[in-house]
């Protein structure tokens, strides 16, 4: 499945995007989702399913003024 | 102390957590500062950020997620639906610039996000312009504090138009009013206060001081002295010398 994540072109297995975060090694981390420049509730990652050419952006927590 | 949608914080000052020369000089500047809130932003996770919501969460001050970068009214109001998600607050510092060289907000679209996000929950601080129409629109949006900023974000230049600042005082009277941006000196701090400014948001003029920890220091009491200045009623500059010392009783001796 080739996905852009983070603005870097990836293939990945997937298929939901709790999976991806698993596999990046963020699979419990505290971060934030938006997929095709959506946001994605936590809650709505384990039912939403990749597709080749989707755009999944993955946030944390950063310095800020 | 100023109160910002029903929850009041304990100091005026609210400090930014960018730009510090190292973690352990951001939490010494935060102590030294007293700050009641902190701002922070979302960026792509690259590795750092579990380890930066911890040294934030032990700083136990109110943290203000904003959408710093954000160019559209998509972006900023995506961004502020993944930091309520992440940092568990309804507040947003609503940031929607347009104008790159002056970080200038984009007032058309900031008033449009404010509405979207008002209307979603949020508790909106925009960060605008002091233009009186402009922040009268945002509080029809929905928001309930404004904050203008001094002058350009990191310019360190003061406050640019004092007059503007202290109209759009004079004219909203009952809003919670916090400038943000453009603080160099302790000296800009206390002058927003002694304008009966509500707060002061600022993040450069501490981080990037040589002494960040001091400059904090500095920052509070400056914020501190302005707000007890402006309590105090500060007399009316005039053009003239008016003679303090009593000129009755004077001896004349020539």
């Amino acid at each position: 499945m080739k996905i852009t994540l983070n603005g870097e072109a990836r293939d990945l297995t997937g298929p939901t995007v709790q999976d991806v975060l698993a596999e990046i090694g963020l699979g419990a981390a505290k971060v934030a989702t938006a997929l095709n420049g959506a946001f994605l509730p936590a809650a709505a990652r384990t039912e939403t399913t990749l597709k080749d050419g989707d755009a999944l952006e993955v946030v944390a927590p950063m310095q800020g003024g | 102390m100023p109160v910002f949608y029903g929850t009041e914080v304990v100091s005026p000052l609210m400090l930014g957590t960018a730009q510090y020369p190292s973690p352990a000089i951001m939490a010494e500047a935060f102590r030294a500062s007293r700050a009641g809130i902190a701002t922070v932003s979302l960026r792509r996770e690259g590795g750092s950020g579990q380890d930066f919501h911890r040294l934030i969460k032990d700083l136990g001050i109110p943290v203000l997620p904003n959408t710093a970068g954000c160019h559209s009214v998509r972006e900023a109001v995506t961004t502020a639906q993944m930091a309520r998600e992440l940092f568990e607050t309804p507040w947003i510092k609503l940031e929607v610039i347009r104008d790159d060289d002056t970080l200038c907000p984009d007032v058309i679209a900031l008033v449009e996000a404010a509405r979207v996000l008002s209307e979603d929950g949020f508790q909106v601080f925009p960060y605008c312009t002091e233009d009186l129409s402009v922040c009268g629109r945002l509080l029809d949006a929905g928001c309930e504090v404004l904050m203008p900023w001094g002058a350009p974000i990191g310019s360190g230049r003061g406050l640019n138009n004092p007059y503007g600042l202290r109209s759009l005082r004079a004219h909203f009277p009952d809003v919670p009013l916090v400038v943000d941006a453009g603080i160099g000196l302790p000296s800009h701090a206390a002058q927003a206060m002694e304008l009966g400014y509500d707060a002061v948001l600022l993040n450069t003029a501490v981080a990037k001081a040589g002494d960040p920890v001091a400059m904090a220091s500095a920052m509070a009491l400056a914020i501190e002295a302005g707000k007890l200045a402006h309590g105090a009623n500060p007399i009316e500059a005039r053009d003239m010398a008016a003679p303090s010392t009593p000129l009755f009783g004077m001896a004349v001796l020539g």
